[in-house]
């Protein structure tokens, strides 16, 4: 829970970021850009390297005039900021009931074992961070895996081993379902709107 | 079963592009002026004829919450608010608007906002979205730069701004109060209600918080009428509802139908039946996980409808269909929801705070069967003494789960306690 | 005006007014614990949950319902008796069973409510939560474990003393209270979160393990560490001050103490004078009170009057005063209040006092601040101005030097040069005091200790008439005085021409052949090393180091005795404890004195000497009244320099002997510079 306070890297946006948060400064009224502290937070959080830092709250109170504690309290409030440093790649699985009933314990292992860490750790190297999230809101595509920014859907074992495989490789996996299916239809091809289905789409088979 | 004609979310899958131009082939954006032209009091009355209940689980009449907002200013504007938090385990309908249809979410925005004279939306979408976010500014932004929003928004000389902000992870924040505590850069606490929104909301403004859902399907109905849609459903749980089905069955989807249908012909039709068979079913949890379960006996005949599940002591909640068959460790499968609601319980007041971590530590040994009989008395007074109680409702979706399962499957509890006991006895 | 009904009491309400509240009106006493009446409703214990109708099933919280006009509401059901249960189960399932070991036991709401709904055993097997302390700094002991997340205490910080470093962080059941990465709460008013949580999660450090609160006498009395006269109980055990507390006082400190007040009473054990002394071959030598006064006597013997000088401190008590000032008059001397240097006058009591009163900030709609920095000449005003502050209804501006009061406030310069302008009209802030209904200004000692100080009074006078500032209902003319004698001092007319510079130097002359001084240890006593001093008072500080005889007198808590307050408000403080060794009530060392001089003092016990104190000043006889003084014409017209305001205090933990023997005082003070209190965010936001 608590941040640690020896870290003391100084933390500024960069050029470009400094220029983003006038974009949105401008989105609320003017007396009122404590609503900034999240998005600026995220923002600070991805140049920083993942996390967030005591350095990384400090400046942006400083910069939205807002007492350290109130920053600290969001902070530690919202699951998305991490407050201890993260591997390169951060995997996030979730294991709530409609992920856990479609097999998120076999998409968990898969990774455990992968990765030899369990949640909350990051590999010796610095790779990978791997995490538990709850429910991240795509149940009818569970399980599901969250990474850089998309979701891996419709995972088994082998395919969570696929996927941590092509990220040790160096390459992005694609995101979306992992069993051929398209995206929230259903598998095999959909029960409605037929005709609007591209002729080329593929709608995956079941096993 | 509904037909393609009556759905309004016709790119739910994504078969095309979620972007203007094929927005405006679909019909998004057609008109827009014109409703507007009609005025705020028509298009409100149009809405309370529609029958729309909110999409986002309580089932509040859409019309009659807008009517609340001020029609005359004391000099503070006033704000829509969309609560794309979509966090309820099972439920990833919202997800597909904005990622696949976000002009009607959009257009839907400017609408609303028109009718209960707000001068711009807040989206705020669930941090994780980061994918449909950016779909979402997008579109957005096209809207902006073909006069859609903006000063004189489609040409109606009035003016409506539409922001995105991001959520970072509480499910708490799906509480419209908390929402609006999170978006003013604070920490996701519900606040204490009086005063409401509409009194006192975001930026201390008359606010109105809708679902995204709710708000996407608003030009539709303006367009084909507030009768077309009432004409869908049944009385009072009128129209088409997105579903999201998961779990055990063959076919876990998303899809539009009518409000009321069977929740048997729901899963047989679209998600391809329940795994090894509609005998094989266990138990559904019927609107997300904050209802109580409901077992096959009821999944039998139920109607997938706000009154209907309501008569079986369920709820329609987010119509997230969570589907467990014969296989399923129902009471892990409850005791997962428990830690769930415990992870997310923001800690403001006592008895979620207290109760969530309590009923999850008793729920983990009941999973086991490490427990004594007389303590699943003890826990339903627990989730007792939570229900009602606190600020919000997450007390009340932390208790129902709880109370659902010792409804329906006390006896499989109990057998556990009972095999612990004769296990260990040695 | 809402009228309800409350188990079966009807009851008529002010608008606004909650149902808790209503409830209390009616004689109905609901259990709460994050409720407080002077912090923002937070709602969250869910410990006053009640039964109203019409209205949804559920029950409401009590604390946030608005009463309304016709609404039933019960209390003392069934139904309402198990919410209460259910939630103190919930509070106590985490909380530990430490009660024996907890300072906060005899006056913990948490053990208190238990017993009337508290079961008997717990329901709870799981493991409890453990919870690791933080620091909050040298005056706050943290058992974070005890803690029921009331936030009581984030939102005093917040809302009452500006300083917002409090938090919960976290959420869900391992949210944390917390100052800001555990740094001391730096503020002056810190010691009051120990008295609202509710439990024993804020304890006081300095007084931990001290005592047991049914062990204590206590007694209530009146605080002299600055000029508001706080409302205080003095808790004792046997001899020694165990702890200050803050007693309810709405006219006066509402219900909140400074630090100074509530921690500086370890200092009234050190460095204290319980036996006279005399200074023999160059160095102080005990001595007995016979011998004492017989050397005083003979110094003065023969001597004209205008060789002997008075000087009072700034804790004196008006009876001590006024038999020192009967003594020194009967020998041809006199006596003089001001050892800061300040120029105030004694001739118009409206010059010298705090005019609107405390009260008055809560009406006051403009502010002008002249060298003064309220938060450490007077914390619990300077928190209640800002609370005025916070409702957006009064601006504040200041002359003097930039300081951080809590709070926004204009700055307009730190220039006397600048009042001229005001009064002038070219600056802005007159149009601001000139549009106000109630406009007020603050002149702090900082303007009255300079040469040109009796302009700067002229100034603030004419300010005063051409603003607005004095009219038939309102007196906004305030002075804020730092010393708690003060008033009562220039009530007396215990000023010299001279003034205290007239005095040192008269002493370096040889002109003044003895000083007396009753308790002054802020100025240089090196200036009166060719004099003759007597030095009276409770410690050994400053004004022992050049003294000849030393007679010890006793500390506040020691003394029944009367203060003024810098609204001239009239406040009877009684005896704690008596006073160590040989150490007696001042007065009755000046009647003792008299008769040793011959020159008796018409008063034998001290019925008899405040009879003869309000026979010459009715004034003290009104006890506990803010006085509406008589407006007049004061100062003097000039030029003023443009020089800066040096402000009375910078150190706000050692401005009187007690404090600078008070180890928590420099403890507070180590931390507090540890933490500096201006960097980063202050609370500027409403």
């Amino acid at each position: 829970m608590s941040v640690n306070v020896k870290d003391a890297d100084k933390f500024e946006f960069n050029r470009k970021n400094l220029e983003w948060t006038k974009t949105q400064l401008a989105k609320y009224p003017e007396n009122r850009k404590e609503s900034c502290v999240m998005p600026f937070l995220h923002r600070a959080q991805e140049q920083n390297n993942g996390w967030v830092s005591v350095p990384v709250m400090e400046y942006i109170a400083d910069l939205l005039e807002m007492p350290y504690i109130r920053v600290h309290e969001v902070a530690t409030f919202y699951s998305m900021y991490n407050l201890k440093p993260v591997g390169k790649k951060v995997i996030e699985v979730c294991t709530t009931t409609p992920c856990w009933l479609r097999g998120s314990d076999d998409v968990v292992k898969a990774c455990k074992d992968e990765l030899g860490i369990g949640f909350g750790e990051t590999t010796s190297d610095g790779e990978f961070t791997l995490l538990e999230v709850e429910c991240a809101g795509a149940c009818v595509n569970a399980p599901v895996i969250a990474y850089a920014e998309e979701y891996y859907e419709d995972l088994d074992e082998d395919s969570t081993r696929a996927f941590i495989k092509t990220l040790k490789a160096g390459k992005t996996p694609n995101p979306g379902p992992q069993n051929g299916r398209f995206k929230s239809c259903p598998l095999g091809g959909p029960t409605t709107l037929k005709d609007m289905a591209p002729a080329d789409a593929e709608f995956g088979r079941e096993k | 079963m509904l037909s393609d004609k009556d759905r309004i979310f016709t790119n739910l899958y994504g078969f095309e592009s979620p972007f203007l131009d094929a927005a405006k082939k679909r019909g998004d954006w057609d008109g827009t002026k014109d409703i507007m032209a009609r005025g705020q009091d028509s298009i409100i009355d149009e809405m309370k004829e529609s029958g729309l209940r909110g999409r986002g689980g309580a089932g509040f009449p859409t019309g009659l919450k807008w009517s609340f907002m001020p029609k005359e200013s004391d000099g503070r504007p006033s704000y829509l608010v969309v609560n794309a938090d979509e966090g309820e385990p099972g439920t990833c309908k919202d997800r597909e608007i904005m990622r696949h249809d976000p002009h009607k979410l959009i257009e839907g925005c400017l609408i609303a906002g028109f009718a209960m004279r707000a001068i711009a939306a807040y989206i705020y979408i669930r941090g994780e979205f980061v994918h449909e976010a950016k779909v979402l500014e997008q579109a957005i932004e096209e809207a902006y730069a073909q006069g859609l929003l903006g000063k004189n928004a489609c040409g109606s000389g009035y003016e409506f701004d539409v922001y995105v902000h991001r959520g970072a992870g509480a499910y708490i924040c799906g509480e419209e109060t908390a929402l609006i505590e999170s978006l003013e850069g604070k920490k996701g606490q519900p606040r204490l209600k009086p005063p409401f929104p509409a009194n006192v909301g975001v930026f201390g403004c008359p606010t109105t918080v809708n679902n995204v859902e709710s708000i996407a399907v608003v030009p539709t109905i303006l367009r084909r009428g507030g009768a077309w849609f009432a004409g869908l459903g049944r009385e009072n749980n009128t129209g088409t509802k997105l579903f999201c089905i998961s779990g055990h069955v063959n076919k876990p989807c998303n899809v539009e139908e009518e409000m009321g249908i069977p929740l048997k012909e729901l899963i047989e039709k679209h998600a391809g039946g329940v795994r090894g068979g509609w005998d094989n079913l266990l138990a559904i949890i019927p609107g997300g996980s904050s209802v109580h379960l409901i077992p096959k006996s009821v999944c039998d005949e139920v109607l997938m409808d706000f009154d209907s599940l309501r008569a079986e002591g369920t709820g329609l909640g987010t119509a997230a269909v969570i589907v467990m068959d014969k296989s399923t460790d129902i009471v892990r499968a409850i005791t997962r929801l428990s830690a769930f609601y415990k992870h997310e319980s923001c800690g403001q007041c006592t008895p979620c705070r207290e109760g969530t971590g309590w009923m999850w530590r008793v729920m983990e040994r009941l999973t086991t069967g490490e427990a004594e009989i007389e303590e699943i008395d003890t826990l339903l007074e627990v989730t007792k003494q939570i229900e009602g109680h606190t600020i919000c409702a997450l007390g009340d979706a932390a208790a129902w789960p709880i109370q659902g399962l010792m409804r329906h499957f006390r006896p499989e509890v109990e057998r556990r306690i009972l095999e612990y006991k004769k296990t260990h006895a040695a | 005006m809402p009228t309800l009904t409350i188990d079966g009491i009807e009851v008529e309400v002010e608008p606004g007014t909650t149902v808790l509240q209503a409830a209390e009106q009616a004689g109905i006493e609901i259990p709460r614990f994050c409720y407080h009446e002077r912090l923002s409703i937070a709602g969250n214990c869910r410990m006053c949950l009640v039964e109203v109708s019409p209205g949804p099933p559920k029950p409401a919280a009590s604390c946030a319902l608005p009463a309304g006009d016709g609404m039933e509401v019960k209390t003392n059901t069934e139904k309402v008796k198990k919410f209460r249960e259910g939630v103190m189960e919930f509070l106590l399932i985490n909380h530990p069973l430490d009660c024996p070991v907890c300072d906060q036991g005899g006056e913990c709401d948490l053990q208190d409510q238990s017993v009337a709904y508290g079961e008997g055993a717990s329901r709870y097997k799981e493991k409890r939560r453990i919870v690791e302390e933080k620091y909050m700094g040298p005056l706050i002991r943290t058992i974070m474990t005890r803690c029921i997340h009331c936030t009581r205490c984030v939102r005093f910080a917040d809302e009452v003393a500006g300083v917002p470093s409090l938090g919960a962080i976290g959420r869900g059941e391992n949210m944390q209270i917390t100052t800001y990465k555990e740094q001391a709460f730096a503020s002056e008013l810190s010691g009051n979160v120990v008295d609202l949580c509710p439990v024993g999660a804020l304890t006081s450090k300095p007084y931990t393990f001290k005592a047991r609160p049914w062990e204590l006498k206590n007694t209530e009395t009146i605080d002299v560490h600055d000029a508001l006269g706080s409302n205080i109980r003095i808790d004792s055990r046997g001899r020694a001050v165990m702890r200050a507390l803050p007693r309810i006082h709405e006219e006066v400190n509402e219900e909140w103490i400074s630090d100074k007040t509530r921690h500086a009473v370890d200092g009234l054990a050190k460095n204290r004078l319980d036996r006279p002394y005399v200074k023999k071959d160059g160095k102080l030598q005990q001595a007995t009170w016979a011998k004492a006064f017989e050397v005083i006597a003979k110094k003065l013997k023969g001597l004209d009057g205008k060789q002997i000088a008075g000087i009072v401190g700034d804790l004196c008590d008006a009876e001590s005063m006024y038999a020192m000032n009967t003594l020194l008059k009967s020998l041809g001397g006199s006596v003089e209040c001001r050892q800061d240097g300040s120029k105030i006058g004694a001739k118009h009591r409206s010059g010298y006092l705090f005019n609107s009163g405390v009260t008055g900030i809560d009406e006051a709609d403009a502010c002008l601040l002249i060298g003064s920095n309220p938060r450490l000449e007077s914390p619990v005003l300077n928190a209640r101005l800002r609370q005025r502050w916070l409702t957006r209804q009064c601006k504040v501006a200041n002359v003097g030097p930039e300081v951080d009061i809590t709070y926004k406030i204009e700055q307009l310069g730190d220039s006397a040069t600048i009042l001229q302008d005001i009064l002038d009209g070219k600056n802005e802030f007159a149009e601001v005091l000139k549009s106000a209904e109630k406009p007020m200004l603050i002149l702090g000692q900082g303007a009255l200790n300079r040469d040109d100080s009796l302009v700067i009074l002229k100034l603030a006078h004419d300010i005063a008439e051409k603003y607005g500032l004095v009219t038939d209902e309102w007196n906004g003319f305030n002075v804020l005085h730092t010393a708690a004698s003060r008033v009562a001092a220039l009530d007396m007319g215990l000023v010299t021409d001279a003034g205290i510079e007239g005095i040192l130097s008269g002493a370096e002359s040889g002109d003044i052949k003895v000083v007396y001084n009753l308790g002054a240890d802020e100025f240089d006593t090196s200036r009166l090393k060719k004099a003759f001093v007597i030095y009276q008072g409770s410690h050994g500080d400053e004004g022992v180091r050049h003294a000849d005889v030393v007679l010890p007198g006793v500390a506040y808590t020691e003394k029944p005795a009367t203060y003024l307050n810098t609204e001239g408000r009239v406040q009877t403080a009684q005896r704690a404890i008596f006073g160590p060794g040989e150490a007696r009530e001042d007065w009755t060392i000046f009647r003792a004195l008299s008769e040793v001089l011959g020159q008796s003092l018409p008063f034998d016990n001290i019925a008899e000497l405040r009879a003869s104190m309000a026979n010459d000043y009715p004034q003290f006889a009104i006890i506990d009244q803010k006085p509406n003084a008589e407006w007049a014409d004061f100062g003097v017209a000039g030029k003023v320099s443009k020089d800066g305001f040096k402000l009375a205090i910078t150190d706000f933990y050692g401005t009187n002997p007690i404090a600078r023997s008070s180890e928590t005082m420099d403890e507070c003070r180590a931390a507090m510079n540890g933490t500096n209190q201006s960097e980063g965010a202050t609370g500027t936001d409403g």
